[in-house]
């Protein structure tokens, strides 16, 4: 408990909220960044599919993304058998691990998309450049399409951090409010509006409005500032 | 207002037993989610015998309270609990003469795989469960009754480590009826409505009474309902014998 | 000499590569010809294994290149690739550029003499700029130097004076030329620019509407009247001759018995040199006029006269020394002079220039 503008808050769903969002964000990009890279270089008319699978927690309420994970995760379900066989005894829902799970689906779009976009925007040419200079598929991947994509890694990590960071429908339904478990900041002010308690609420509420603003404008900062120039 | 005032008409024929003298209004009620089919069924009664429209407005009770708070056009508001339709008295919006406790809300435990329905003080004190579903106690009177009663049987200290909490009493039953949460305290209400993804399957035990402060469910009718005939008609109306076996037969209990 | 051979085949959306079984013999500049959109730089890509769409077969000598659809990797096909607009590595400056070619040599290989090829490209004095604050002409330097240093079997040109100012063209094919010659690097070269045809090529792949039309040397290609080289100024003769030291302010071009005067005076670091004749600047004479402007005065024998529309034929002639020329003259003058084949005569060249 700390004490802001008199009021008394708990930071604990603070950190807990920076540590889901940071696992998120960690695992998104180890996922993502194959997948966009997939996706980018995919011509075929499954391209759309795939496009629009991932868009699909944009446009989701997310309460329906935490509803359909809620019955899939169930402990009886075949996700769970699944992750059993590997030897994972735990339980999803209820669970920090449940929670990063749901905001890597939740978050997807903030990730793949500004990578996807950073990929399609390396010319061909360089790659091709590159593997007559005997530079293979990885060595490729490694030396030019990282480095002329650095602006699609920031963007994509801010977004997909910022965007767990204010996530509230998927760990409401998913998280059963546990705290230091899965009570995230989102919820504790849920919490609060609901008990009446618009001190902390405010507090809270400030504190996330002042980091969404900063954590755009560090985004729309990147935009500008690595404007590389390809050609 | 043609098709009212038919309506009222013929409400006029064919209903003796109301005055025929009251023409047809309809009127807004915000009611706590929990309550949704029950006064789906009493308002449809309701407007077959009177005439009367209802509009529904259903949402969390904090929501609610905090919609009329800033001006929602309500002529009426059924919390789920007491403190919220009485803070509106004391906020100058409800009418305090109008206020009564509509419902009782009844607890029960209920499980997929344990004998509750025999054993259920057994079943909370081994816990053998890894998760034991509630709703929140801090916002919703269910979890704080139901926290209070597993506190006072000296079980609370057992099962805290095992809690999980739904923002709502129906966010918590929704815990358990897809299996996530084996066991839980929920509304009786969410059991026994033949429409209910557990009804019939598993096994529960209605919490007495006894063991437990009343959830007592306020309703109040709000200043811009204050003239409306049909709110005023409504409150009346919950108070009929047929009303009540309808709001009994979703599992509340009234004082 | 390698040969280069296989049959390719390559659908891209409405387009496809049908190339029919070729068998290029890789000396000097082969030439691939033909219109925008005749296939050129597909069959070039299917060449190099930069489409994995690629079909067919292809034989680098005898190591198999692409067997069906398994295609050996670009990487280890040992080709040097300059693209039109030469695709440097944006983030990186020239060195790095160089580098990334040089790092990746297998152990096996030899590396290049960094800093020979480095001046003899002219980018010597540019090693650590950024290749954003490169010229077009330098850019292109930058990129040839790169596919250089990856030594390769053979290097691959897709327009690469295209995207250039026609005096960064004119430098860089000195430059192509020089490279031809001092490394012995078989080079295939896409163009629709018959100028640069006639300078460079050895032999043309002529191609139109995704198939190879014919594979011809220079000469058998500009001995044909229709001759897909011509443009509007219609037949053009290409001569080669050893060029000397410069006299009364001319230079002079050695072929054989004849000499060519040419007042163009640039240094000339070769032994040899191309000069272009359009064939409506060489005249015809019985005897050797010595009282005319006119100071090329070549001895010639008659090998065909071929009619052309408007009342026109084009004389074929064949120098002491055999090569060919084409001369333009009216059916009248024709049949004044009394044309024959095996006439002896003179070829008066108004104009010469060395191939652009």
């Amino acid at each position: 408990m700390v004490t802001i503008f008199g009021v008394e808050v708990s930071l604990q769903p603070i950190w807990l909220t920076l540590e889901v969002a940071a696992w998120t964000t960690v695992i998104l990009l180890l996922i993502g960044t194959p997948l966009a890279w997939w996706m980018a270089r995919m011509q075929s008319a499954s391209k759309i599919v795939l496009e629009a699978l991932v868009a699909l927690p944009l446009v989701l309420p997310p309460t329906v993304l935490g509803f359909y994970l809620l019955i899939i995760f169930n402990p009886n379900g075949y996700v769970t058998e699944f992750l059993r066989f590997f030897g994972y005894e735990g339980q999803l829902t209820f669970s920090k691990t449940g929670l990063i799970v749901g905001s890597v689906f939740y978050s997807l779009p903030f990730a793949v998309q500004p990578l996807m976009h950073a990929f399609e925007a390396v010319p061909q040419k360089l790659l091709d450049a590159a593997a007559t200079m005997r530079a293979n598929v990885l060595d490729r991947f490694f030396t030019i399409v990282l480095p002329l994509s650095q602006r699609g890694f920031l963007v994509a990590a801010t977004l997909t951090f910022a965007h767990t960071v204010g996530e509230f429908g998927v760990v409401l339904m998913l998280g059963g409010n546990i705290p230091g478990e899965t009570r995230m900041v989102s919820i504790d002010i849920f919490d609060h509006v609901e008990s009446l308690e618009y001190d902390q609420a405010h507090v809270l509420s400030a504190m996330m409005l002042i980091f969404s603003l900063l954590v755009l404008m560090l985004v729309y900062g990147i935009n500008r500032r690595f404007g590389v120039k390809v050609g | 207002m043609k098709k009212t005032f038919l309506a009222a008409v013929l409400v006029a024929v064919t209903s003796p037993f109301y005055s025929a003298l009251v023409l047809a209004e309809s009127a807004t009620i915000a009611v706590a989610a929990n309550f949704t089919k029950t006064i789906e069924m009493v308002g449809e009664e309701f407007t077959k015998e009177t005439g009367h429209q209802l509009k529904f407005s259903f949402g969390p009770t904090g929501k609610l309270y905090a919609q009329v708070k800033n001006g929602a056009p309500f002529d009426a508001f059924f919390g789920a609990d007491e403190r919220s339709p009485l803070k509106t008295i004391d906020d100058g919006l409800g009418l305090k003469s109008s206020y009564f406790v509509y419902a009782q809300g009844q607890i029960a435990l209920y499980s997929s795989q344990y004998p509750v329905k025999t054993q259920p003080l057994e079943v909370l004190k081994e816990a053998k469960f890894k998760h034991l579903s509630m709703a929140n106690p801090r916002t919703a009177p269910y979890g704080e009754r139901a926290e209070a009663f597993l506190k006072s049987k000296g079980l609370y200290d057992g099962v805290k480590g095992k809690l999980v909490n739904g923002e709502s009493i129906a966010h918590a039953f929704q815990y358990v009826a897809t299996g996530n949460a084996p066991i839980g305290f929920v509304a009786l209400s969410q059991i026994v409505d033949p429409q209910s993804p557990i009804y019939k399957k598993g096994e529960y035990w209605v919490v007495p009474q006894a063991e437990y402060e009343p959830i007592k469910q306020g309703a109040v009718i709000l200043q811009r309902g204050k003239d409306n005939a049909a709110v005023k008609a409504f409150f009346d109306y919950l108070k009929t014998p047929k009303a009540l076996e309808i709001i009994h037969a979703y599992g509340y209990s009234t004082p | 000499m390698t040969t280069l051979s296989g049959n390719l085949y390559l659908k891209l959306g409405n387009f496809a590569l049908n190339s029919g079984y070729f068998e290029l013999p890789l000396e000097g500049v082969t030439v691939l010809f033909g219109r925008s959109g005749s296939g050129k730089s597909t069959l070039l890509r299917a060449i190099s294994g930069l489409d994995k769409h690629t079909e067919g077969e292809l034989y680098f000598g005898d190591v198999c290149w692409q067997n069906g659809r398994q295609a050996l990797p670009t990487q280890k096909r040992h080709i040097g690739f300059v693209f039109q607009d030469a695709a440097l590595f944006p983030h990186m400056t020239v060195r790095q550029n160089l580098m990334y070619a040089v790092k990746r040599l297998p152990k096996s290989v030899q590396p290049a003499d960094f800093a020979e090829i480095v001046s003899r490209v002219g980018i010597a004095d540019k090693l650590d700029r950024g290749v954003n604050f490169l010229s077009g002409g330098e850019k292109q330097r930058v990129a040839i130097a790169r596919a250089l240093l990856t030594r390769p079997d053979i290097l691959c040109m897709d327009e690469p004076l295209s995207a250039l100012d026609w005096r960064s063209k004119a430098e860089m094919l000195t430059l192509i030329e020089d490279i031809v010659s001092a490394y012995q690097i078989p080079v295939l070269y896409i163009t629709h620019a018959p100028a640069e045809v006639e300078r460079l090529a050895n032999q043309i792949v002529f191609m139109a509407n995704g198939q190879i039309e014919r594979i011809e040397t220079l000469q058998e290609s500009l001995s044909r009247i229709d001759s897909p080289l011509f443009d509007d100024e219609g037949a053009v003769s290409v001569l080669q001759g050893i060029p000397l030291s410069v006299e009364h302010g001319l230079r002079p071009i050695q072929m054989g018995a004849n000499t060519l005067w040419l007042s163009d005076l640039t240094e000339l670091k070769k032994s040899s040199v191309r000069v272009r004749v359009l064939a409506k600047d060489v005249s015809l004479a019985l005897s050797d006029p010595q009282q005319l402007s006119i100071i090329n005065h070549l001895s010639a024998t008659v090998l065909a006269i071929l009619p052309e529309q408007n009342h026109r034929v084009l004389v074929r002639l064949e120098l002491a020394d055999g090569q060919k020329l084409f001369s333009a003259i009216t059916e009248h003058s024709a049949q004044r002079l009394q044309l024959a084949n095996g006439m002896k005569l003179f070829a008066l060249i108004k104009s010469v220039a060395l191939a652009e």
